[in-house]
Protein backbone atom coordinates (compact mmCIF):
# COMPACT_ATOMS: atom_id res chain seq x y z
CA UNK A 1 0.00 0.00 0.00
CA UNK A 2 0.97 3.39 -1.11
CA UNK A 3 -0.38 5.18 2.22
CA UNK A 4 -0.35 4.22 5.88
CA UNK A 5 -3.35 2.42 7.50
CA UNK A 6 -3.60 5.90 9.35
CA UNK A 7 -3.53 7.72 6.31
CA UNK A 8 -6.14 5.49 4.99
CA UNK A 9 -8.50 5.72 7.81
CA UNK A 10 -8.32 9.47 7.32
CA UNK A 11 -9.06 9.36 3.92
CA UNK A 12 -11.67 6.85 3.56
CA UNK A 13 -13.70 8.61 7.30
CA UNK A 14 -12.25 11.67 7.38
CA UNK A 15 -13.21 13.45 10.75
CA UNK A 16 -14.38 17.50 11.18
CA UNK A 17 -15.44 17.65 7.06
CA UNK A 18 -18.08 20.08 6.82
CA UNK A 19 -18.40 24.10 6.58
CA UNK A 20 -19.20 26.31 9.85
CA UNK A 21 -21.60 29.36 8.87
CA UNK A 22 -20.51 31.60 11.29
CA UNK A 23 -17.00 30.56 11.88
CA UNK A 24 -14.53 33.04 13.73
CA UNK A 25 -12.01 32.35 11.28
CA UNK A 26 -11.34 31.04 7.72
CA UNK A 27 -8.01 30.48 6.29
CA UNK A 28 -7.62 28.71 2.81
CA UNK A 29 -4.35 27.63 1.49
CA UNK A 30 -3.18 25.74 -1.71
CA UNK A 31 -4.40 26.09 -5.65
CA UNK A 32 -6.39 24.62 -8.14
CA UNK A 33 -3.32 24.56 -10.74
CA UNK A 34 -1.48 22.72 -8.43
CA UNK A 35 -4.07 19.92 -7.27
CA UNK A 36 -5.01 21.20 -3.69
CA UNK A 37 -6.95 23.25 -1.73
CA UNK A 38 -7.63 23.53 2.15
CA UNK A 39 -9.91 25.40 3.74
CA UNK A 40 -10.43 25.00 7.59
CA UNK A 41 -13.02 27.21 9.35
CA UNK A 42 -12.42 27.48 13.34
CA UNK A 43 -14.97 28.04 16.22
CA UNK A 44 -13.61 30.35 19.12
CA UNK A 45 -14.15 30.83 22.78
CA UNK A 46 -11.77 32.50 25.02
CA UNK A 47 -8.65 31.62 22.84
CA UNK A 48 -9.99 28.10 22.39
CA UNK A 49 -11.17 25.94 19.26
CA UNK A 50 -14.35 24.83 20.27
CA UNK A 51 -15.13 23.87 16.88
CA UNK A 52 -13.19 22.96 13.15
CA UNK A 53 -14.26 22.02 9.92
CA UNK A 54 -12.46 21.02 6.94
CA UNK A 55 -13.22 20.92 3.05
CA UNK A 56 -10.42 19.75 1.12
CA UNK A 57 -9.79 19.40 -3.00
CA UNK A 58 -6.59 17.09 -3.54
CA UNK A 59 -5.70 13.92 -3.04
CA UNK A 60 -5.99 11.39 -0.83
CA UNK A 61 -3.43 11.96 1.57
CA UNK A 62 -4.48 16.10 1.50
CA UNK A 63 -7.84 14.84 2.64
CA UNK A 64 -6.20 12.64 5.27
CA UNK A 65 -3.90 15.35 6.77
CA UNK A 66 -6.57 18.42 6.53
CA UNK A 67 -8.66 15.55 8.52
CA UNK A 68 -5.63 14.90 11.38
CA UNK A 69 -5.05 18.57 11.91
CA UNK A 70 -8.21 19.18 12.60
CA UNK A 71 -8.41 16.29 15.14
CA UNK A 72 -4.99 17.66 16.79
CA UNK A 73 -6.34 21.16 17.17
CA UNK A 74 -9.63 21.03 18.04
CA UNK A 75 -10.33 21.81 22.05
CA UNK A 76 -6.66 23.28 21.87
CA UNK A 77 -6.18 26.56 22.96
CA UNK A 78 -5.20 28.85 19.79
CA UNK A 79 -1.56 29.43 21.33
CA UNK A 80 -1.24 25.71 20.76
CA UNK A 81 -2.82 25.43 17.16
CA UNK A 82 -0.12 27.96 15.77
CA UNK A 83 2.54 25.47 17.28
CA UNK A 84 1.29 22.50 14.79
CA UNK A 85 4.36 21.39 12.69
CA UNK A 86 3.74 19.39 9.13
CA UNK A 87 6.40 17.52 10.89
CA UNK A 88 3.53 16.78 13.65
CA UNK A 89 1.25 15.91 11.20
CA UNK A 90 3.33 13.41 9.52
CA UNK A 91 4.12 11.82 12.66
CA UNK A 92 0.60 11.57 13.59
CA UNK A 93 -0.42 9.99 10.47
CA UNK A 94 2.06 7.42 10.83
CA UNK A 95 4.11 8.88 7.87
CA UNK A 96 3.57 9.77 4.53
CA UNK A 97 5.20 9.30 0.93
CA UNK A 98 8.36 11.73 0.56
CA UNK A 99 6.54 12.98 -2.72
CA UNK A 100 3.40 13.74 -0.39
CA UNK A 101 5.06 15.56 2.24
CA UNK A 102 3.70 18.91 0.66
CA UNK A 103 0.64 18.09 1.90
CA UNK A 104 1.32 18.27 6.17
CA UNK A 105 2.91 21.39 4.72
CA UNK A 106 -0.05 22.76 3.41
CA UNK A 107 -2.15 21.33 6.71
CA UNK A 108 -0.03 23.45 8.99
CA UNK A 109 -0.43 26.40 6.66
CA UNK A 110 -4.20 25.86 6.46
CA UNK A 111 -4.36 26.13 10.23
CA UNK A 112 -2.24 29.35 10.55
CA UNK A 113 -4.16 30.89 7.38
CA UNK A 114 -7.37 30.15 9.65
CA UNK A 115 -5.86 31.59 13.11
CA UNK A 116 -4.73 34.69 11.20
CA UNK A 117 -7.91 35.23 9.49
CA UNK A 118 -9.71 34.91 13.59
CA UNK A 119 -7.05 37.68 14.70
CA UNK A 120 -7.71 39.90 11.86
CA UNK A 121 -11.19 39.98 12.96
CA UNK A 122 -10.42 40.17 16.16
CA UNK A 123 -7.94 43.29 15.27
CA UNK A 124 -5.27 41.47 16.87
CA UNK A 125 -1.77 42.10 15.95
CA UNK A 126 -0.56 38.89 13.73
CA UNK A 127 3.25 37.60 14.96
CA UNK A 128 4.68 37.58 11.72
CA UNK A 129 6.91 34.45 12.43
CA UNK A 130 4.19 31.82 12.43
CA UNK A 131 2.72 32.98 9.24
CA UNK A 132 4.86 32.15 6.39
CA UNK A 133 3.71 31.11 3.00
CA UNK A 134 0.59 29.36 1.80
CA UNK A 135 0.28 26.90 -1.33
CA UNK A 136 2.85 24.83 -2.21
CA UNK A 137 3.38 24.13 -6.16
CA UNK A 138 5.84 25.54 -8.79
CA UNK A 139 3.32 28.43 -8.87
CA UNK A 140 4.90 29.56 -5.76
CA UNK A 141 8.19 31.18 -5.27
CA UNK A 142 9.04 28.75 -1.95
CA UNK A 143 7.97 26.00 -3.99
CA UNK A 144 10.56 23.80 -3.72
CA UNK A 145 11.92 24.19 -0.11
CA UNK A 146 8.25 22.72 0.36
CA UNK A 147 8.06 19.64 -1.81
CA UNK A 148 11.12 18.05 -1.12
CA UNK B 1 -16.23 -7.83 -5.79
CA UNK B 2 -12.93 -6.92 -7.88
CA UNK B 3 -13.48 -5.02 -11.06
CA UNK B 4 -10.12 -5.09 -13.35
CA UNK B 5 -10.74 -1.48 -14.97
CA UNK B 6 -7.22 -1.03 -16.05
CA UNK B 7 -6.53 -3.17 -19.17
CA UNK B 8 -4.69 -0.33 -20.51
CA UNK B 9 -1.72 -0.79 -17.67
CA UNK B 10 -1.85 -4.35 -18.16
CA UNK B 11 -4.18 -7.40 -18.90
CA UNK B 12 -4.38 -10.75 -17.80
CA UNK B 13 -2.68 -13.27 -19.04
CA UNK B 14 -4.87 -15.68 -21.25
CA UNK B 15 -5.87 -19.39 -20.56
CA UNK B 16 -4.17 -20.20 -23.50
CA UNK B 17 -1.49 -18.50 -23.59
CA UNK B 18 -0.31 -19.67 -19.91
CA UNK B 19 -0.70 -23.38 -21.35
CA UNK B 20 1.12 -22.54 -24.81
CA UNK B 21 4.08 -21.51 -22.33
CA UNK B 22 3.70 -24.20 -20.01
CA UNK B 23 6.49 -26.86 -21.43
CA UNK B 24 8.89 -24.08 -22.18
CA UNK B 25 9.34 -23.89 -18.39
CA UNK B 26 10.24 -27.50 -16.98
CA UNK B 27 10.31 -29.59 -20.50
CA UNK B 28 11.64 -27.70 -23.53
CA UNK B 29 13.94 -25.70 -21.42
CA UNK B 30 17.00 -25.66 -24.10
CA UNK B 31 18.78 -22.23 -25.40
CA UNK B 32 17.32 -21.41 -28.47
CA UNK B 33 20.91 -20.92 -29.82
CA UNK B 34 22.16 -24.72 -29.02
CA UNK B 35 22.77 -26.53 -31.59
CA UNK B 36 21.69 -29.87 -29.50
CA UNK B 37 18.06 -31.10 -30.13
CA UNK B 38 17.01 -29.31 -26.58
CA UNK B 39 18.18 -26.06 -27.93
CA UNK B 40 16.72 -26.34 -31.42
CA UNK B 41 13.08 -27.68 -30.26
CA UNK B 42 13.12 -24.13 -28.34
CA UNK B 43 14.35 -22.50 -31.63
CA UNK B 44 11.97 -24.05 -33.58
CA UNK B 45 9.18 -22.93 -31.31
CA UNK B 46 10.49 -19.55 -31.02
CA UNK B 47 10.58 -19.18 -34.96
CA UNK B 48 7.01 -20.31 -35.36
CA UNK B 49 6.16 -17.75 -32.84
CA UNK B 50 8.17 -15.54 -34.79
CA UNK B 51 6.20 -16.48 -38.34
CA UNK B 52 2.51 -16.19 -37.05
CA UNK B 53 3.39 -12.48 -35.37
CA UNK B 54 4.98 -11.74 -38.65
CA UNK B 55 1.70 -13.21 -40.74
CA UNK B 56 -0.71 -11.20 -38.27
CA UNK B 57 1.37 -7.94 -38.48
CA UNK B 58 1.78 -8.19 -42.55
CA UNK B 59 5.29 -8.44 -41.92
CA UNK B 60 8.26 -11.14 -43.00
CA UNK B 61 9.35 -12.94 -40.08
CA UNK B 62 12.81 -11.69 -40.95
CA UNK B 63 11.61 -8.12 -40.41
CA UNK B 64 10.50 -8.56 -36.76
CA UNK B 65 12.64 -9.03 -33.33
CA UNK B 66 11.63 -9.73 -30.28
CA UNK B 67 12.29 -7.28 -27.52
CA UNK B 68 11.37 -6.89 -22.98
CA UNK B 69 8.54 -4.54 -24.27
CA UNK B 70 7.38 -1.63 -25.64
CA UNK B 71 9.38 0.70 -23.92
CA UNK B 72 12.83 -1.27 -25.13
CA UNK B 73 11.42 -1.54 -29.09
CA UNK B 74 10.24 2.25 -29.10
CA UNK B 75 13.77 3.32 -27.76
CA UNK B 76 15.86 1.16 -30.19
CA UNK B 77 13.23 2.27 -33.21
CA UNK B 78 13.71 5.66 -32.31
CA UNK B 79 17.64 5.71 -31.98
CA UNK B 80 18.43 3.62 -34.72
CA UNK B 81 16.47 6.31 -36.86
CA UNK B 82 18.40 9.02 -35.26
CA UNK B 83 21.41 7.49 -35.91
CA UNK B 84 20.57 6.58 -39.59
CA UNK B 85 19.52 10.09 -40.10
CA UNK B 86 22.25 11.64 -38.69
CA UNK B 87 24.63 9.57 -40.80
CA UNK B 88 23.26 11.39 -43.59
CA UNK B 89 23.13 14.99 -41.78
CA UNK B 90 19.35 14.72 -41.20
CA UNK B 91 19.08 15.94 -37.28
CA UNK B 92 15.39 16.08 -37.78
CA UNK B 93 12.47 14.15 -35.92
CA UNK B 94 8.79 14.89 -35.73
CA UNK B 95 6.69 13.21 -33.33
CA UNK B 96 3.62 14.90 -31.21
CA UNK B 97 2.80 15.85 -27.63
CA UNK B 98 0.51 12.74 -26.36
CA UNK B 99 3.43 10.34 -26.61
CA UNK B 100 4.21 8.04 -24.37
CA UNK B 101 7.25 8.74 -22.30
CA UNK B 102 8.81 5.46 -23.82
CA UNK B 103 8.80 7.66 -26.58
CA UNK B 104 9.26 11.53 -25.29
CA UNK B 105 12.02 10.95 -23.15
CA UNK B 106 14.26 9.16 -25.74
CA UNK B 107 13.62 12.50 -27.55
CA UNK B 108 14.20 14.82 -25.04
CA UNK B 109 17.58 12.56 -24.84
CA UNK B 110 17.90 13.18 -28.55
CA UNK B 111 17.19 16.50 -28.26
CA UNK B 112 20.18 17.20 -25.63
CA UNK B 113 22.52 15.08 -28.43
CA UNK B 114 22.00 18.04 -30.50
CA UNK B 115 18.69 16.64 -32.77
CA UNK B 116 15.76 19.40 -33.22
CA UNK B 117 13.07 17.83 -32.05
CA UNK B 118 9.08 18.81 -33.36
CA UNK B 119 6.51 17.99 -31.30
CA UNK B 120 3.20 18.33 -33.17
CA UNK B 121 0.19 19.59 -31.01
CA UNK B 122 -2.97 17.77 -31.18
CA UNK B 123 -6.76 18.75 -31.77
CA UNK B 124 -9.21 18.91 -28.40
CA UNK B 125 -10.07 15.15 -29.57
CA UNK B 126 -6.46 14.31 -28.72
CA UNK B 127 -6.11 13.59 -32.77
CA UNK B 128 -2.63 14.15 -34.65
CA UNK B 129 -3.55 15.93 -37.83
CA UNK B 130 -1.19 13.99 -40.99
CA UNK B 131 -1.37 17.49 -42.23
CA UNK B 132 0.47 18.94 -40.04
CA UNK B 133 3.04 15.68 -39.86
CA UNK B 134 3.05 16.79 -43.61
CA UNK B 135 3.60 20.41 -43.30
CA UNK B 136 6.39 19.71 -40.48
CA UNK B 137 8.45 17.54 -42.68
CA UNK B 138 12.01 19.15 -43.68
CA UNK B 139 14.73 18.18 -46.06
CA UNK B 140 16.68 17.14 -42.51
CA UNK B 141 13.60 14.91 -41.24
CA UNK B 142 15.01 11.59 -40.04
CA UNK B 143 12.19 10.38 -38.24
CA UNK B 144 8.29 10.56 -37.76
CA UNK B 145 7.00 8.94 -34.64
CA UNK B 146 3.40 8.67 -33.73
CA UNK B 147 1.42 6.60 -31.74
CA UNK B 148 -0.94 4.21 -32.86
CA UNK B 149 -3.21 4.75 -30.11
CA UNK B 150 -3.07 6.78 -27.12
CA UNK B 151 -2.64 4.30 -23.92
CA UNK B 152 -4.57 7.57 -21.81
CA UNK B 153 -7.51 8.87 -24.18
CA UNK B 154 -7.64 5.86 -26.21
CA UNK B 155 -7.21 7.89 -29.49
CA UNK B 156 -6.72 6.36 -32.67
CA UNK B 157 -4.53 8.03 -35.03
CA UNK B 158 -4.47 8.67 -38.82
CA UNK B 159 -1.49 5.87 -39.35
CA UNK B 160 -2.19 5.07 -42.84
CA UNK B 161 -2.43 8.99 -43.59
CA UNK B 162 1.05 9.69 -42.13
CA UNK B 163 2.45 6.21 -43.56
CA UNK B 164 1.29 7.36 -47.09
CA UNK B 165 2.99 10.84 -46.18
CA UNK B 166 6.46 9.62 -44.94
CA UNK B 167 6.72 7.15 -47.50
CA UNK B 168 5.84 10.38 -50.75
CA UNK B 169 8.53 12.16 -48.34
CA UNK B 170 11.18 9.13 -48.16
CA UNK B 171 11.19 9.37 -44.18
CA UNK B 172 11.05 6.94 -41.40
CA UNK B 173 8.18 5.97 -40.35
CA UNK B 174 8.43 4.47 -36.86
CA UNK B 175 4.80 3.52 -34.62
CA UNK B 176 4.07 2.92 -30.52
CA UNK B 177 1.39 0.51 -31.33
CA UNK B 178 1.83 -0.72 -27.75
CA UNK B 179 -1.83 0.37 -27.39
CA UNK B 180 -3.32 -0.63 -30.43
CA UNK B 181 -2.11 -4.17 -31.84
CA UNK B 182 -4.35 -7.22 -30.61
CA UNK B 183 -7.31 -4.30 -31.07
CA UNK B 184 -7.33 -2.89 -34.10
CA UNK B 185 -6.58 -4.07 -37.69
CA UNK B 186 -3.30 -3.21 -38.33
CA UNK B 187 -1.06 -4.17 -41.31
CA UNK B 188 2.14 -2.68 -41.86
CA UNK B 189 2.78 -2.91 -45.20
CA UNK B 190 -0.91 -1.83 -46.51
CA UNK B 191 -0.11 1.21 -44.00
CA UNK B 192 3.23 2.26 -44.81
CA UNK B 193 4.81 1.50 -41.60
CA UNK B 194 8.40 1.31 -41.49
CA UNK B 195 9.12 0.47 -37.47
CA UNK B 196 6.57 -0.50 -35.37
CA UNK B 197 6.89 -1.34 -31.57
CA UNK B 198 4.56 -3.83 -29.75
CA UNK B 199 4.36 -5.26 -26.07
CA UNK B 200 2.65 -8.50 -24.86
CA UNK B 201 0.96 -7.82 -21.95
CA UNK B 202 -1.29 -5.48 -23.26
CA UNK B 203 -3.30 -8.13 -24.84
CA UNK B 204 -3.42 -11.13 -22.35
CA UNK B 205 0.22 -12.05 -22.88
CA UNK B 206 2.85 -11.93 -20.23
CA UNK B 207 4.99 -8.85 -18.95
CA UNK B 208 8.50 -8.43 -19.61
CA UNK B 209 8.21 -9.55 -24.02
CA UNK B 210 7.36 -7.78 -26.97
CA UNK B 211 8.55 -6.88 -30.45
CA UNK B 212 9.72 -4.51 -32.78
CA UNK B 213 8.82 -4.59 -36.79
CA UNK B 214 11.14 -3.34 -38.94
CA UNK B 215 10.75 -3.38 -42.48
CA UNK B 216 14.12 -4.71 -44.54
CA UNK B 217 16.34 -2.21 -45.70
CA UNK B 218 16.25 -0.46 -42.65
CA UNK B 219 19.71 -1.20 -40.26
CA UNK B 220 18.54 -1.32 -36.50
CA UNK B 221 21.56 -0.72 -34.37
CA UNK B 222 21.00 -2.52 -31.02
CA UNK B 223 20.68 -1.36 -27.87
CA UNK B 224 22.08 -4.17 -25.60
CA UNK B 225 25.11 -5.98 -27.12
CA UNK B 226 26.66 -9.34 -26.75
CA UNK B 227 25.57 -12.25 -28.21
CA UNK B 228 24.58 -12.92 -31.42
CA UNK B 229 20.27 -13.19 -30.82
CA UNK B 230 18.05 -11.81 -33.17
CA UNK B 231 20.84 -11.72 -35.55
CA UNK B 232 23.03 -9.35 -33.71
CA UNK B 233 20.39 -6.48 -33.34
CA UNK B 234 19.32 -7.59 -29.46
CA UNK B 235 21.72 -9.95 -27.26
CA UNK B 236 20.77 -11.91 -24.45
CA UNK B 237 19.30 -15.70 -24.31
CA UNK B 238 15.97 -15.47 -26.10
CA UNK B 239 12.79 -16.24 -23.29
CA UNK B 240 11.24 -18.45 -25.31
CA UNK B 241 8.23 -19.06 -22.62
CA UNK B 242 7.49 -15.34 -23.38
CA UNK B 243 8.01 -15.13 -26.98
CA UNK B 244 5.49 -18.72 -27.74
CA UNK B 245 2.92 -16.99 -25.06
CA UNK B 246 2.85 -13.64 -26.91
CA UNK B 247 2.05 -15.20 -30.09
CA UNK B 248 -0.46 -17.37 -28.57
CA UNK B 249 -2.13 -14.63 -27.15
CA UNK B 250 -2.14 -12.37 -30.52
CA UNK B 251 -3.31 -15.19 -32.42
CA UNK B 252 -6.47 -15.77 -29.53
CA UNK B 253 -6.58 -12.01 -29.49
CA UNK B 254 -6.70 -11.20 -33.82
CA UNK B 255 -9.25 -14.38 -34.01
CA UNK B 256 -11.80 -12.68 -31.78
CA UNK B 257 -10.73 -9.04 -32.80
CA UNK B 258 -14.58 -8.16 -34.25
CA UNK B 259 -16.30 -10.14 -31.81
CA UNK B 260 -14.55 -8.49 -29.01
CA UNK B 261 -14.45 -4.51 -30.33
CA UNK B 262 -18.03 -5.03 -30.53
CA UNK B 263 -18.57 -6.27 -27.18
CA UNK B 264 -16.03 -3.51 -25.87
CA UNK B 265 -17.96 -0.80 -27.82
CA UNK B 266 -21.05 -1.42 -26.44
CA UNK B 267 -19.44 -1.48 -22.48
CA UNK B 268 -17.43 1.83 -23.63
CA UNK B 269 -20.45 4.09 -24.99
CA UNK B 270 -23.03 2.80 -22.11
CA UNK B 271 -20.49 3.93 -19.79
CA UNK B 272 -19.43 7.21 -20.88
CA UNK B 273 -23.43 8.01 -21.80
CA UNK B 274 -24.53 7.02 -18.39
CA UNK B 275 -22.34 8.70 -16.23
CA UNK B 276 -22.47 11.65 -18.51
CA UNK B 277 -25.69 11.82 -17.59
CA UNK B 278 -25.39 11.18 -13.99
CA UNK B 279 -22.63 13.28 -13.24
CA UNK B 280 -22.79 17.34 -13.96
CA UNK B 281 -19.72 19.08 -15.05
CA UNK B 282 -17.71 15.93 -16.04
CA UNK B 283 -16.27 15.15 -19.46
CA UNK B 284 -15.27 12.12 -21.84
CA UNK B 285 -11.68 13.31 -23.28
CA UNK B 286 -10.33 12.19 -26.55
CA UNK B 287 -12.63 11.34 -29.57
CA UNK B 288 -15.85 9.51 -29.05
CA UNK B 289 -15.53 7.27 -32.39
CA UNK B 290 -11.86 7.40 -33.08
CA UNK B 291 -10.82 5.59 -29.44
CA UNK B 292 -9.91 2.08 -29.01
CA UNK B 293 -12.73 0.36 -28.37
CA UNK B 294 -12.11 -0.46 -24.54
CA UNK B 295 -11.07 2.87 -23.52
CA UNK B 296 -12.86 5.36 -21.46
CA UNK B 297 -11.85 8.98 -19.93
CA UNK B 298 -13.46 11.28 -17.94
CA UNK B 299 -12.30 14.63 -15.71
CA UNK B 300 -14.93 15.59 -13.06
CA UNK B 301 -14.44 19.04 -12.25
CA UNK B 302 -14.03 20.00 -8.46
CA UNK B 303 -11.97 17.12 -7.51
CA UNK B 304 -8.64 15.40 -7.37
CA UNK B 305 -8.28 11.82 -9.26
CA UNK B 306 -6.07 10.01 -7.05
CA UNK B 307 -8.82 10.27 -4.06
CA UNK B 308 -11.42 9.12 -6.51
CA UNK B 309 -9.34 6.19 -7.54
CA UNK B 310 -8.72 5.22 -3.88
CA UNK B 311 -12.27 5.51 -3.18
CA UNK B 312 -13.11 3.65 -6.22
CA UNK B 313 -10.62 1.30 -5.15
CA UNK B 314 -11.88 0.25 -1.94
CA UNK B 315 -15.11 -0.47 -3.81
CA UNK B 316 -13.50 -3.00 -5.75
CA UNK B 317 -12.76 -0.67 -8.87
CA UNK B 318 -9.46 -0.83 -10.30
CA UNK B 319 -8.84 2.16 -12.72
CA UNK B 320 -6.48 4.36 -13.28
CA UNK B 321 -5.64 8.55 -13.39
CA UNK B 322 -3.49 11.06 -15.26
CA UNK B 323 -3.25 13.13 -12.04
CA UNK B 324 -0.51 15.37 -10.63
CA UNK B 325 -0.75 13.09 -7.38
CA UNK B 326 -0.70 9.71 -9.47
CA UNK B 327 1.97 10.33 -12.26
CA UNK B 328 4.70 11.53 -9.38
CA UNK B 329 5.37 14.87 -10.30
CA UNK B 330 3.62 18.40 -10.07
CA UNK B 331 1.72 18.34 -13.28
CA UNK B 332 -1.27 16.34 -14.78
CA UNK B 333 -1.15 14.24 -17.63
CA UNK B 334 0.79 15.95 -20.41
CA UNK B 335 -1.56 13.82 -23.00
CA UNK B 336 -4.78 15.87 -21.09
CA UNK B 337 -2.72 18.91 -20.96
CA UNK B 338 -2.41 18.78 -24.92
CA UNK B 339 -5.74 18.50 -25.70
CA UNK B 340 -6.17 21.77 -24.16
CA UNK B 341 -7.36 21.31 -20.40
CA UNK B 342 -6.45 23.61 -17.86
CA UNK B 343 -4.74 22.16 -14.67
CA UNK B 344 -7.15 22.12 -12.46
CA UNK B 345 -9.59 20.16 -15.08
CA UNK B 346 -7.24 17.47 -15.72
CA UNK B 347 -6.68 16.81 -11.75
CA UNK B 348 -9.69 15.27 -12.07
CA UNK B 349 -9.08 12.70 -14.44
CA UNK B 350 -10.44 8.92 -14.45
CA UNK B 351 -9.21 6.46 -16.77
CA UNK B 352 -10.99 3.15 -17.19
CA UNK B 353 -10.04 0.53 -19.70
CA UNK B 354 -11.56 -2.80 -20.78
CA UNK B 355 -11.07 -6.15 -21.73
CA UNK B 356 -13.39 -8.67 -22.81
CA UNK B 357 -12.88 -10.23 -19.37
CA UNK B 358 -15.19 -7.83 -18.40
CA UNK B 359 -18.86 -8.03 -17.99
CA UNK B 360 -21.98 -6.04 -18.48
CA UNK B 361 -22.81 -6.68 -14.89
CA UNK B 362 -19.63 -4.69 -13.94
CA UNK B 363 -20.13 -1.69 -16.40
CA UNK B 364 -23.33 -1.65 -14.24
CA UNK B 365 -21.72 -1.54 -11.00
CA UNK B 366 -19.20 0.90 -12.04
CA UNK B 367 -22.25 3.19 -13.33
CA UNK B 368 -23.79 3.17 -10.01
CA UNK B 369 -20.33 3.62 -7.92
CA UNK B 370 -18.66 6.64 -10.17
CA UNK B 371 -21.66 9.25 -9.69
CA UNK B 372 -21.35 8.68 -5.90
CA UNK B 373 -18.16 8.28 -5.55
CA UNK B 374 -17.75 11.92 -7.31
CA UNK B 375 -20.48 13.39 -4.95
CA UNK B 376 -18.69 12.67 -1.85
CA UNK B 377 -15.14 14.46 -2.93
CA UNK B 378 -17.32 17.23 -4.35
CA UNK B 379 -19.29 17.45 -0.93
CA UNK B 380 -15.99 18.04 0.72
CA UNK B 381 -14.34 19.93 -2.29
CA UNK B 382 -13.65 23.96 -1.57
CA UNK B 383 -12.77 24.14 -5.56
CA UNK B 384 -16.71 22.41 -6.31
CA UNK B 385 -18.02 24.96 -3.56
CA UNK B 386 -16.75 28.16 -6.09
CA UNK B 387 -17.72 26.34 -8.72
CA UNK B 388 -21.67 25.55 -7.85
CA UNK B 389 -21.28 29.74 -6.65
CA UNK B 390 -19.83 31.05 -9.94
CA UNK B 391 -22.65 29.05 -11.53
CA UNK B 392 -25.27 31.12 -9.80
C1 LIG C 1 1.70 3.64 -25.69
C2 LIG C 1 2.68 2.88 -24.86
N1 LIG C 1 3.96 2.81 -25.24
C3 LIG C 1 4.87 2.13 -24.53
C4 LIG C 1 4.55 1.46 -23.37
C5 LIG C 1 5.60 0.72 -22.62
O1 LIG C 1 5.47 -0.64 -22.80
P1 LIG C 1 6.18 -1.70 -21.83
O2 LIG C 1 5.50 -1.60 -20.53
O3 LIG C 1 5.98 -3.02 -22.49
O4 LIG C 1 7.63 -1.32 -21.77
C6 LIG C 1 3.21 1.50 -22.94
C7 LIG C 1 2.78 0.81 -21.71
O5 LIG C 1 2.91 1.24 -20.61
C8 LIG C 1 2.27 2.23 -23.70
O6 LIG C 1 0.99 2.31 -23.31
Amino acid sequence: MLYSEKVMDHFMNPRNVGKIDDADGVGEVGNAKCGDIMKIYLKVEDDIITDVKFNTFGCASAIATSSIATEMIKGKPISEALKLTNKAVVEALDGLPPVKIHCSVLAEEAVKAAVADYYKKQGKELDEEFFSCSGCCSACEHGEEHTH
Amino acid sequence: MLIYADNAATTAVSKKAVEAMLPYFTQQYGNASSIHTAGQMANKAMQEARADISNILGCEPKELIFTSGGSESDNQAIVSAALLGAKKGKKHIISSKIEHHAVLHVLDKLKKEGYDITLLDVSPEGIVSAADVEAAIREDTALVTIMFANNEIGTLQPIAEIGEICKKHGVIFHTDAVQAVGHVPINVKEMNIDMLSFSAHKFHGPKGIGGLYVRKGIRLSPLIEGGAQERGLRAGTENVAAIVGMAAALKEQVENMDKNAEKLKKMRDRLMDSVLAAVPRSRVNGDRQKRLPGNVSFCFEGIEGESLLLMLDSMGICGSSGSACTSGSLDPSHVLLAIGLPHEIAHGSLRLTFSEYNTEEEIDYIINAVPKVVSRLRDMSPMWERIVKEDK
